[in-house]
C-alpha cells in the first residue's frame, strides 16, 4: 500500500521530466504526445537561435565570475565562523546564510533601485555581485561541516615541524576541506545557472543569462525548442548530481539515512 | 596517558603565536570582513527597497517624490488584495497538499534498508531541485496544456494548475526535511509500542508521527514562506490570470515602471517571510534541545 503510494508520488515527480524529453524529439511543431516520429531539429534551432547563444555566453561569464569570487569568500568566512572565537557566533552565521530566506522578487527590486541610484542601472557588475551574494550561503554552508570535521591536531603538528602559516593552509588545510570546497563549488554552480527571479529583474536583452531567455521565448513562443533546451538542461544536471552522489555521498552531506 | 598528556602540552608549547588567542582575533575578522561586504551590498539593495517602498510615485519618471504611505495603502485597494488574498489561499493549499504527498516518500527514504532504494530516491528527489525554476514549470505548461492527455476540466491558466506546479516545486524540500527529522528518530520507541500490541497504524500515529513533528513544522514554514514569493510557477502557469504578489511586484516594477509601488508589495512579502522564519526558528528550538 505504503509502496504503491511512494511509486505514484514519484511518478508525479518525474512525469513532468519526461513529458520535456519526449516531447523534445517530436517532428512537428504542434505538440503531441506520445511523439508521431524522431527528430532533432529543435535540436538545432537551440543551437542556431542567437539569443540563447547570447544568453548561453552571460550565463558563463557570471557564473564564473560569481563563482570565483564567492568559494574563497566563502571558505574564509567559514573558516572564521568555526575558528574565531566569536562572540554571537550564531547571529554572525543567520546573517551570512540570510541571503537564502529573502523572496526573489525583493532581492532583485532592491537591487535594480539601488543600482540605479549608483549609475549602473542593470550593469553586469550587480548582476554578479547579486549571484555572489545569493551563492554565498551554500558555500559557507558546506565548507564550514568541512572545517568542523577537520581536526587542528593536523595542522599543529605542521607548524611544529616548521611550516610557515601559508605553507600550513596550503599544504594541510586546504586538502582537508576538499570535500567541502567540491560540495560548495556544485551547489553555487547549480544555484546561479538556474538563478531566474533576481537576474530577471536586473538583466537586460543584452545581458542576460540563460533562464531569463528560456523564460522570454516559454512566454511568447510555443514551439518545443524549449523542451530540447530543458532536456539539455536536466541532462547536465541528472549527469552532476549522479557524479556528486558517487563521489561525494549526497545522503551524508544531507543528514539523511544511516549517520547516526 | 601521561605521554600523551606531556606531548599535547609539548605541541602547545611550541605553537606559533598566529594559532593562539590574542592575535587570533585579527586575522578572524580579515577572513570575515570579504564576506561581510557581501552581506553589506545585500543589505544595502534590501534598504534602497524600504527606501522607495515609502516614497511617492511619480508617472513617467524613475525619480520617486516625496514621502507617502500611498504605496502600501494601495495594496489595500480591491484590485490587490485579491491578489494578496489569492497568495495566501494557494500558500496554505499547497503546504498542505505537499506535506501529504511527501511524508510517504520521505519515510521510505529515511526507513529504507537498501541503499540502492535510497538512492534511487535521492537522485529522483533531487534532480528537479537542482533542474531550476524554468525547466520545471514550462515541463508542466506542457503536461497541463492537453500535450499528453485532454484533461476533462481546464487546468492551464487556473488557480488549480498552479496550485499542482507549486506542490510540485515544493516537494523535494519537503521531502528532504523531513526524512532528516524522520531519520533522527530512534526506532526503537516503534519497536516498543509494537512489541506492546500497538497495530501498525496505531504506532505511526501516536510514536512516529508526533516524534517527527519538528521536521512537520519547519517543513511546512519553509514551503508556506517560499510559496508566498514564488514567481515562475504562477507567471507561467498562470498565464496573467493568476497573480500572486511576486507576479504583482513584477508588473508594478517592470511594465508600469512603479518602482516604489513594486517596492512596497516586495516589502509586504519580506516582512512576512521573515516573521515566518523567526518563528520557525523559536518552534524547533526547544524541540532539538529536548531530551534526547
Amino acid at each position: 500500500m505504503r509502496r504503491l503510494a511512494v511509486l505514484l508520488l514519484l511518478g508525479f515527480m518525474t512525469l513532468p521530466t519526461v513529458v520535456v524529453i519526449a516531447v523534445s524529439f517530436n517532428p512537428t511543431a504542434i505538440l503531441s504526445f506520445p511523439p508521431a516520429g524522431l527528430s532533432l531539429r529543435w535540436y538545432v534551432n537551440v543551437l542556431t537561435y542567437p539569443q540563447f547563444q547570447r544568453a548561453a555566453w552571460n550565463s558563463r561569464l557570471v557564473t564564473a565570475g560569481a563563482v570565483a569570487l564567492a568559494l574563497p569568500i566563502g571558505t574564509a568566512a567559514a573558516l572564521a565562523l568555526e575558528r574565531g572565537r566569536l562572540r554571537g557566533r550564531a547571529l554572525w552565521a543567520t546573517l551570512l546564510l540570510s541571503p537564502l530566506v529573502v523572496p526573489g522578487v525583493a532581492a532583485g527590486l532592491g537591487f535594480l533601485i539601488a543600482g540605479a541610484s549608483l549609475g549602473l542601472l542593470r550593469s553586469r557588475v550587480v548582476l554578479i555581485a547579486a549571484h555572489v551574494a545569493l551563492v554565498l550561503p551554500f558555500v559557507v554552508r558546506s565548507v564550514w561541516v568541512s572545517v568542523a570535521n577537520l581536526d587542528p591536531a593536523l595542522e599543529r603538528a605542521a607548524s611544529s615541524l616548521g611550516a610557515t602559516p601559508w605553507r600550513v593552509f596550503r599544504r594541510v588545510t586546504l586538502p582537508l576541506l576538499r570535500p567541502g570546497l567540491s560540495a560548495a563549488l556544485l551547489f553555487a554552480v547549480i544555484v546561479s545557472l538556474n538563478e531566474f527571479v533576481v537576474s530577471l529583474f536586473i538583466s537586460t536583452r543584452l545581458t542576460e543569462i540563460l533562464p531569463v531567455a528560456m523564460f522570454t521565448y516559454v512566454v511568447n513562443y510555443t514551439d518545443p525548442t524549449m523542451a530540447a533546451l530543458s532536456t539539455l538542461f536536466i541532462a547536465v544536471t541528472f549527469v552532476v548530481v549522479l557524479l556528486s552522489d558517487r563521489l561525494l555521498g549526497l545522503s551524508r552531506i544531507l543528514n539523511i539515512g544511516d549517520g547516526r | 596517558m601521561l605521554a600523551i598528556r606531556l606531548s599535547a602540552a609539548t605541541v602547545s608549547a611550541i605553537l606559533p603565536a598566529h594559532a593562539r588567542q590574542p592575535r587570533a582575533s585579527r586575522v578572524v575578522r580579515r577572513l570575515l570582513a570579504p564576506a561581510l561586504v557581501v552581506i553589506a551590498a545585500f543589505t544595502a539593495a534590501l534598504f534602497a527597497l524600504l527606501r522607495y517602498s515609502v516614497l511617492e510615485f511619480v508617472p513617467g519618471s524613475l525619480q520617486p517624490g516625496g514621502f507617502t504611505l500611498a504605496n502600501f495603502t494601495g495594496i489595500l485597494s480591491r484590485q490587490y488584495l485579491g491578489a494578496v488574498w489569492d497568495t495566501l489561499v494557494l500558500s496554505a493549499a499547497t503546504t498542505v497538499l505537499t506535506l501529504v504527498a511527501s511524508y510517504p516518500v520521505a519515510y521510505t527514504l529515511a526507513r529504507t534498508r537498501s541503499a540502492r532504494v535510497r538512492s534511487a530516491i535521492l537522485v529522483l528527489t533531487l534532480a528537479p531541485f537542482f533542474t531550476g525554476a524554468i525547466v520545471r514549470t514550462y515541463a508542466w505548461v506542457l503536461v497541463l496544456g492537453n500535450t499528453v492527455v485532454t484533461w476533462p476540466v481546464r487546468l492551464l491558466f487556473t488557480p488549480q494548475g498552479v496550485l499542482v506546479g507549486l506542490v510540485h516545486f515544493s516537494m523535494p524540500t519537503m521531502i528532504l526535511l523531513l526524512a532528516a527529522a524522520i531519520s533522527h528518530i530512534d526506532p526503537v520507541y516503534e519497536r516498543a509500542a509494537a512489541s506492546l500490541g500497538a497495530g501498525p497504524r496505531r504506532v505511526f500515529r501516536r510514536v512516529t508521527l508526533p516524534l517527527s513533528m519538528p521536521g512537520i513544522v519547519s517543513g511546512s514554514v519553509i514551503v508556506f514562506a517560499w510559496t508566498l514569493s514564488a514567481f515562475a510557477t504562477p507567471e507561467l502557469l498562470g498565464g496573467g490570470k493568476v497573480k500572486m504578489i511576486a507576479n504583482v511586484v513584477r508588473d508594478l516594477a517592470l511594465d508600469s515602471f512603479n518602482w516604489p509601488g513594486g517596492a512596497a508589495f516586495a516589502v509586504l512579502a519580506l516582512a512576512v517571510t521573515f516573521a515566518l522564519f523567526a518563528g520557525v526558528g523559536r518552534l524547533t528550538a526547544p524541540a532539538e534541545r529536548g531530551p534526547r
